[in-house]
């Protein structure tokens, strides 16, 4: 092998390497900056940066919890607590919103004329208004004009419809747990209903006609050989409209249920720690969102093997 | 190989890097205990605000009888009033205001990065916002504590009436904590709805869906007026907490907090010297050594504050004092007619006590 040593700034490798170099070196001299900054402006103020407040007492109390809590206990506890209010309605709306969404789909393209129509005003009227909106219509307009709960309205004998929420026979779901979850279910849904629908129509018409040929009926059509093949296409939007309504719970505090967001803002108003709580917020969506991206890469790469 | 080679490069040259910039910040993060403060450095609000000609005032806006913006686009309230008379000393233009709407969750931000130059919302003033928070607070101006609203209907006459019931509460504010406090001491289970947005917390009670609202006794007042049927709902007399509502500044300027300090105490004065609006121009010829001291005709008391020696009197006739603040935005010509109570001079029986000028 010919040892012909080039002059080093005619390598291509010396330059890769310093080019990375001299970013890295910028990107952190505007950190080291910006730090500086804040911590030079902190100290102005007389104001702490430092993750000590989360031993302070909360005293405040918090609406619904799933976990014993009491003012008593420390700030970390009660963003534990909102975490696992949190998580309620992202796992109740995940499971939920994928049916509505998947079912309204596939009536979008029935061949029933009602059952077309309807679906197709459900995703136009929900996903052309504001989420924010529709918090609030579900909460006010529906749960709130409920009757109070001697009077409720009884469904089948165990579902009880009143202003305290509905009503099971073993637990109760608060109105704001309700408003929240069946309102950001139907607005995803409307999405996940056409990215289904985008999705079911990207298989090819032949399919349809083998499979029909093969004397299977609509239903089995649909079940064994379209969506199989329609589900490729439509996990990955499928993930994005999972990480909205994950971090879309955050609107809770505007109709008064206690989740992770709502908390760590009463935390940071009471204790006057803006940075440290943006920052733990952050962290906490971002690791939500990472998870739920993980998890639906690793499911998307089974739909895919399956292919050949 | 070569990409061990690079991290092995950038790694020491990070650390140096941040070592250096970090030593800046060092110094403040030594102390382990929350809110202990270094020693914060003076800043110069008080002399932006003079070469900018206009004071930013953070107000709520949706307060009446505190900070309230009418359908003509103007505010009025305590709050704002106290505003025009930091602009009428400083400026002898009380309209030399800028007024930004701020809600219970940014105002403190708002404050801290030099958004707004005071923040004049109805605040409380607590030990953890004086240290932990970084403000400032001026004399007290309102006298308030929180109290219970219920419907006259409901037969709740007190707080122990109220277990297991849900009650509306806003976010952020010390209402929650207080509230969360009182239950607490008397053993008493209930159920916090908790809203971001004033106007939704009130709603959600019209609605029905809480048996009870905590807010300021002034809050609850100046609120139950914008209810559909206001008749219907009483406010209880358990006083369930002290609210002294003052205004705020940023922590470390202390020529503003003084200027503020006595601004405030001037309305205060002005009242216990029987001047009024109306009446300075009179006064301003009178033989009273303290009257002319104050309105400025003899010595200079202003200067020390960065202020001109007829400060007061510019705040007198332009806002007018603390009786006429009071009774234009909460007195009985108004809707909200709130009585005076801890709200007087001293010598009538109030908290309203002025140190001397001179």
């Amino acid at each position: 092998m010919t040892n012909d040593k080039l002059p080093i700034w005619r390598d291509n490798r010396f330059w890769r390497i310093t080019l990375q170099l001299v970013a890295v070196f910028l990107a952190a001299v505007v950190v080291v900056i910006l730090w500086g900054n804040l911590n030079r402006n902190l100290r102005q103020l007389g104001i702490q940066f430092g993750f000590d407040f989360l031993k302070q007492q909360a005293s405040f109390d918090i609406g619904e919890t799933l976990i014993t809590y009491k003012p008593t206990d420390t700030y970390s506890n009660a963003l534990w607590v909102g975490l696992i209010n949190s998580l309620r309605v992202a796992i109740a709306g995940i499971f939920l919103t994928t049916i509505v969404g998947v079912s309204a789909g596939i009536a979008r393209l029935s061949d029933n004329w009602l059952v077309r129509n309807i679906s197709m005003v459900y995703v136009e009227v929900f996903r052309n208004t504001p989420l924010l909106l529709q918090l609030l219509f579900w909460y006010f307009a529906v749960f709130l004009s409920f009757p109070k709960t001697e009077n409720k309205i009884s469904f089948w004998g165990f579902i009880g419809v009143s202003q305290n929420g509905l009503e099971f026979p073993w637990f109760t779901l608060s109105p704001e747990f309700s408003a929240l979850l069946l309102g950001l279910t139907f607005y995803t849904g409307a999405f996940i209903a056409e990215i289904v629908r985008g999705g079911i129509q990207s298989v090819a018409k032949g399919q349809w006609e083998a499979a029909r040929s093969l004397g299977l009926k609509p239903g089995l059509v649909m079940r064994l050989v379209i969506f199989p093949q329609a589900l490729r296409v439509i996990i990955p939007p499928l993930t994005s409209q999972y990480l909205n309504l994950t971090k879309n719970t955050s609107l809770a505090i505007a109709i008064g249920y206690p989740d992770i967001y709502f908390v760590a803002s009463t935390t940071f108003n009471q204790t006057g720690k803006a940075v440290e709580v943006i920052l733990l917020i952050m962290l906490t969506y971002l690791i939500l969102s990472l998870t739920i991206s993980v998890a639906m890469n690793l499911f998307n790469r089974t739909v895919q093997i399956k292919e050949r | 190989m070569r990409k061990s080679a690079l991290i092995l490069a950038i790694a020491p040259l990070v650390f140096a890097i941040a070592a250096c910039g970090g030593e800046s910040g060092q110094t403040a993060n030594t102390a382990s205990t929350p809110g202990s403060s270094a020693a914060p450095a003076t800043r110069n609000r008080w002399d932006t605000i003079k070469s900018r000609g206009q004071l930013i005032c953070g107000v709520s806006g949706e307060i009446p009888g505190f900070s309230f913006v009418g359908t003509d686009g103007k505010y009025s309230g305590i709050d704002v009033d106290i505003c025009r008379a930091i602009a009428a000393a400083l400026f002898d233009n009380p309209d030399a205001v800028e007024f930004r709407n701020l809600n219970s969750k940014e105002r403190f931000t708002a404050l801290q990065t030099g958004e707004v130059d005071i923040l004049s919302r109805n605040t409380t003033w607590t030990l953890s916002r004086d240290s932990s928070v970084g403000l400032e607070f001026a004399p007290v101006v309102f006298y308030d504590g929180q109290a219970l609203m219920v419907r006259k209907n409901s037969g709740i006459k007190s707080l122990a009436d109220l277990k297991d019931k849900a009650i509306c509460v806003q976010t952020g504010t010390t209402t929650e904590q207080n509230l969360a406090d009182q239950m607490r001491k008397r053993g008493i289970t209930y159920k916090p709805v908790v809203f971001e947005d004033v106007n939704v917390t009130f709603a959600t009670y019209a609605q029905g869906r809480c048996d009870g609202i905590t807010a300021d006794r002034s809050a609850l007042v100046s609120r139950r007026t914008t209810l559909p049927k206001p008749e219907d709902n009483e406010i209880l007399e358990e006083v369930i907490s002290s609210e002294p509502l003052a205004p705020a500044i940023a922590k470390g300027d202390a020529k503003f907090g003084d200027a503020l300090k006595w601004v405030v105490y001037s309305l205060v004065k002005a009242e216990e010297l029987g001047i009024t609006s109306q009446n300075v121009g009179q006064f301003a010829s009178s033989n009273d050594p303290d009257i002319k001291r104050f309105l400025g005709t003899e010595g200079n008391l202003g200067e020390g504050l960065g202020l001109t020696k007829d400060f007061a009197a510019r705040i007198i006739k332009h806002v007018g004092n603390y009786a006429e603040i009071y009774d234009r935005n909460l007195g009985p010509k108004t809707k909200l007619n709130l009585a005076r109570g801890q709200n007087q001079l001293w010598s009538k029986g109030g908290l309203l006590y002025s140190p001397p000028f001179r």
